[in-house]
């Protein structure tokens, strides 16, 4: 999935950027369903501990993923001000806890760098970089960020 | 738009493999009269014609192979006796595979396939009839038109002549005898005496004369109507023969067949008697009068149930709101919510009937995968199934393919015993299968018995404690051992056999079953055969729940599966053993789970603050589940969490309740599972307990 469908053809890529556990990453703005407050979950029990529970989209049930957490950093404590992005993950659909979103960039193409090798698997969720202001920005992989739970689960 | 062709054809196919399946199933029963042997043959038959236009070759050829051979059946050239009904069960098996190969675009041919098409090539070429005859003039049935109905009814003689002027005002003899073949099964001979020699031959002159034997249910003025253009051009005699068969059966049927009542009948006039003669012979006994119906695309379907799902959440949160308003009496809305709510279930139950199905094609998808499972083990297996009449809902029979086929292949390689070892054993050598259907208590029960050799029970536990499921000095019931086999991580296959040796578990098989929302069960008696049953909900859409408070969220336990609701007295909690509680009931003693430490959402209530709900787990167990309190009694609109989220410990599915909130659907029989795994609780839960007790 490194094909950016939507703005494939075009010379800019448009990315939504945000920060989780004090950290900058973007996805695609294709794939961000939409922006929500954080409101509590209903919690499952024996699942990961970035698994954060389900909620109610619209009549849907959809995992929401503590994304720091997921990502190696430490646990976030929401509170009404963090926000839960709304993500499009392979034919699903997840919600992402967040600290705070920071805006929609116009990237040129030449921009968009490959991932770099990481040593730590928590690589596998980033699907390349974006140079920006000086600062790299993480591309976030949503596809893999929340697996599908077994039973015999951690 | 292929693609859609493609997609009619395959379901098409499938009533045509039900139809087929009937039908060999009823000569297999030892009725191979002419009318369900042509059934079997017009479906093998409608198959390789669908097939070529799709360039199915493989399917054509074989059924090509199929159909000769029922051709000879049908036409009395060859007796169908057990070898031939036994081998025609495998080429209807084989068929179905090959057709279901090619709508998955999967390449492979079914293994049996090479082996069936030579034994029938053999049978069928042994009885071909189609040389060495003596009339060079023999009657020739003219295929025009492969999709003839069916040749029930009455047979018509129809004696034509072609007038001078019939081809001279461009008639064409063929085209009427297509029309006629429309109507029925036609057989043209043709007279060709009157033709001059070679060079006499007038170009525009007629000189041929036909006879035409017509069998059909078609009336005669029907049959007449053919003709009604070429009047005064030819000779034309159409004739009911009074002693015409029912039926193309060779042998001619009783006289009091022909209509009785009706004396002008032996009249040789050919419009208005035979026309009351052929309605009352023809009307075969009346089959099932095929109701119409109407094929909508699942995805419409879907769509529909989705959105009265949503209606019915919808309704609940709007049914919460105005009950929390506390509204006065008087403004009448909340009799008008409560005629929401009864509307909203109708439509709910209405369009949920749209998506159930009767079992049977799936029943007959089984009975193939037991005779293969049979012939691949050298077993003799009757396979019997029952109430195959039963509708599901169509999600149900989809997800009971691959459960049913695991158990039933189970019961055939594991189950029954060889000839031999039955005979040994005073069986019969032929072991008995039943696949059964029913609906019970708004349930639909599925049971597969067999009356092989009944489980191994020192060998499953001895596996279990080889495989660390279980402690090797712990006491188990028989049910308890049986159960064991459910357990993600046993697998029953202590011989590897290519059949049911595939790396699945009875644990694959009871996750599918619970993702269903269902439940199996398992008993067993050594050397008399061994019974699972699985009870599935009705629909999949909503579930009659009971609300309760676990730790600090709500959870739903269905109520089918609730035996009562108690509040004990705390003396009625019983320790038995580290973490081992019992509920004590009268005589009996019944386990107790507490809900939220088993999910690890909080400590185990303490006997004061416990609610206690029995509810049925396995078979005929019971467990004592404690929740924080009641809440609430309610259908509730059943949310799968399977795509979305995955297997969640101790939950079936989710339903979102009337403040908007996700709550978890229970399982009772995998909150035991859970509680069987961890035998020991941590020591702080157990703390806690004490605590509260005191």
């Amino acid at each position: 999935m490194n094909a950016q469908p939507d703005s494939r053809g075009t010379d800019r890529a448009e990315f939504v950027s945000f920060v989780a556990g004090g950290q900058g990453y973007c996805i695609e703005v294709a794939r961000v369903r939409e922006i929500r407050r954080w409101s509590t979950v209903t919690t499952l029990p024996h699942a990961p501990r970035y698994f954060l529970g389900v909620m109610n989209l619209r009549g849907a049930v959809i995992p929401i993923i503590d994304l720091a957490l997921r990502l190696g950093l430490s646990a976030t404590t929401p509170t009404p001000r963090h926000v839960v992005l709304i993500v499009a993950a392979g034919e699903r659909t997840v919600g992402l806890l967040v600290d705070s979103v920071a805006q929609i960039l116009k990237v040129p193409r030449d921009a968009l760098r490959g991932v770099p090798l990481l040593p730590s698997d928590t690589s596998l969720l980033i699907n390349g970089m974006i140079a920006h202001e000086g600062a790299a920005l993480r591309i976030l992989d949503t596809d893999a960020v929340a697996p599908i739970l077994s039973e015999v689960a951690a | 738009m292929s693609n859609d062709l493609r997609a009619i054809f395959f379901t098409e196919s499938e009533d045509l493999i039900v139809a087929m399946g009937d039908g060999l199933g009823i000569m297999s029963e030892g009725a191979t009269d002419p009318d369900t042997v042509n059934a079997v043959f017009r479906a093998v038959h409608s198959i390789k014609g669908s097939a070529g236009a799709f360039g199915l070759s493989d399917i054509v050829s074989f059924a090509h192979s199929f159909e000769t051979v029922l051709d000879a059946i049908r036409s009395d050239r060859l007796a169908p006796d057990a070898d031939v009904l036994h081998l025609l069960q495998r080429a209807g098996d084989v068929l179905a595979d090959l057709l279901e190969a090619a709508r998955d675009d999967r390449p492979e041919v079914p293994e049996a396939l090479p082996a069936i098409l030579d034994m029938l090539e053999e049978i069928g070429s042994a009885n071909d009839d189609s040389v060495g005859d003596d009339f060079v003039f023999e009657a020739v049935g003219l295929g025009f038109f492969d999709a003839a109905p069916a040749p029930a009814g009455s047979v018509f003689e129809i004696a034509f002549r072609p007038g001078p002027s019939f081809f001279i005002n461009g008639h064409e003899p063929a085209n009427l005898f297509a029309a006629l073949a429309e109507l029925g099964e036609l057989t043209a001979t043709c007279d060709v005496t009157g033709l001059p020699p070679l060079a006499e031959i007038d170009p525009d002159g007629s000189y041929l004369a036909w006879t035409l034997r017509l069998a059909t249910e078609a009336t005669a003025d029907q049959v007449g109507e053919v003709f009604a253009f070429v009047e005064g051009l030819c000779d034309l005699d159409i004739t009911l023969p009074a002693e015409a068969p029912a039926a193309v059966a060779p042998e001619p049927e009783p006289p009091e067949e022909a209509p009785a009542g009706d004396p002008a009948l032996p009249s040789p006039e050919p419009q208005a008697a035979p026309a009351a003669a052929v309605q009352a012979a023809a009307p075969p006994p009346a089959r099932e009068a095929p109701r119409p119906t109407l094929r909508v695309e699942l995805d419409r379907v879907d769509r529909l149930i989705n959105s009265v799902g949503e209606l019915i959440i919808n309704q609940a949160v709007i049914a919460q709101k105005i009950a929390e308003a506390n509204l006065p009496r008087s403004s009448g809305l909340s009799s008008h919510v409560e005629d929401l709510t009864f509307l909203a279930r109708d439509i709910q139950e209405g369009v949920m009937r749209i998506r159930a199905q009767p079992l049977k094609p799936l029943f007959q998808r089984m009975a193939r995968v037991v005779r293969e499972a049979a012939e691949g083990t050298g077993k003799q297996v009757d396979f019997i199934t029952e109430g195959e009449d039963t509708e599901v809902d169509r999600t149900v029979i989809e997800g009971l393919g691959d459960p049913l086929m695991h158990m039933l292949r189970n019961a055939v390689d594991h189950g029954i015993e060889t000839p031999t070892d039955r005979e040994a054993n005073g069986k019969p050598p032929k072991g008995r299968l039943v696949l059964s259907a029913s609906h019970a208590s708004g349930n639909v029960r599925i049971v597969i018995r067999d009356d092989g050799a009944g489980l191994n029970r020192p060998r499953i536990k001895e596996t279990a404690v080889r495989k660390g499921l279980v402690s090797p000095d712990a006491t188990l019931t028989e049910a308890e051992i049986d159960s064991l086999l459910f357990l993600p991580g046993f697998s029953t296959a202590a011989s590897v056999t290519s059949l049911s040796g595939r790396g699945v578990g009875m644990d694959v098989v009871r996750s599918a079953v619970t993702a269903l929302g269902g439940r199996i069960a398992i008993s067993s008696r050594l050397g008399e055969g061994t019974i699972f049953s699985i009870a599935l909900p009705l629909t999949l859409a909503v579930l009659d729940g009971l609300i309760v408070s676990v730790a600090d969220q709500l959870m739903v336990i269905p109520v089918s599966t609730i035996l009562e609701t108690v509040r004990p007295a705390p003396s009625d909690f019983l320790e038995v053993g580290p973490g081992h509680r019992v509920l004590a009931m009268g005589e009996r003693h019944v386990p107790l789970l507490d809900v939220a430490s088993l999910l690890d959402l909080g400590p185990a209530l303490g006997p004061a603050d416990a609610v206690v709900v029995l509810v049925r787990t396995g078979e005929d167990g019971q467990a004592a589940l404690t929740v924080k309190g009641i809440v609430d009694k309610r259908q509730v609109v059943i949310k799968s969490l399977r795509h979305s989220v995955g297997a969640v410990a101790g939950a079936s599915a989710a339903t979102i309740l009337g403040d908007g909130k996700v709550a978890l659907i229970l399982d009772p029989d995998a909150l035991v599972a859970i509680s069987a795994r961890r035998p020991s609780p941590s020591l702080d839960h157990q703390g806690s307990d004490h605590e509260r007790a005191a």
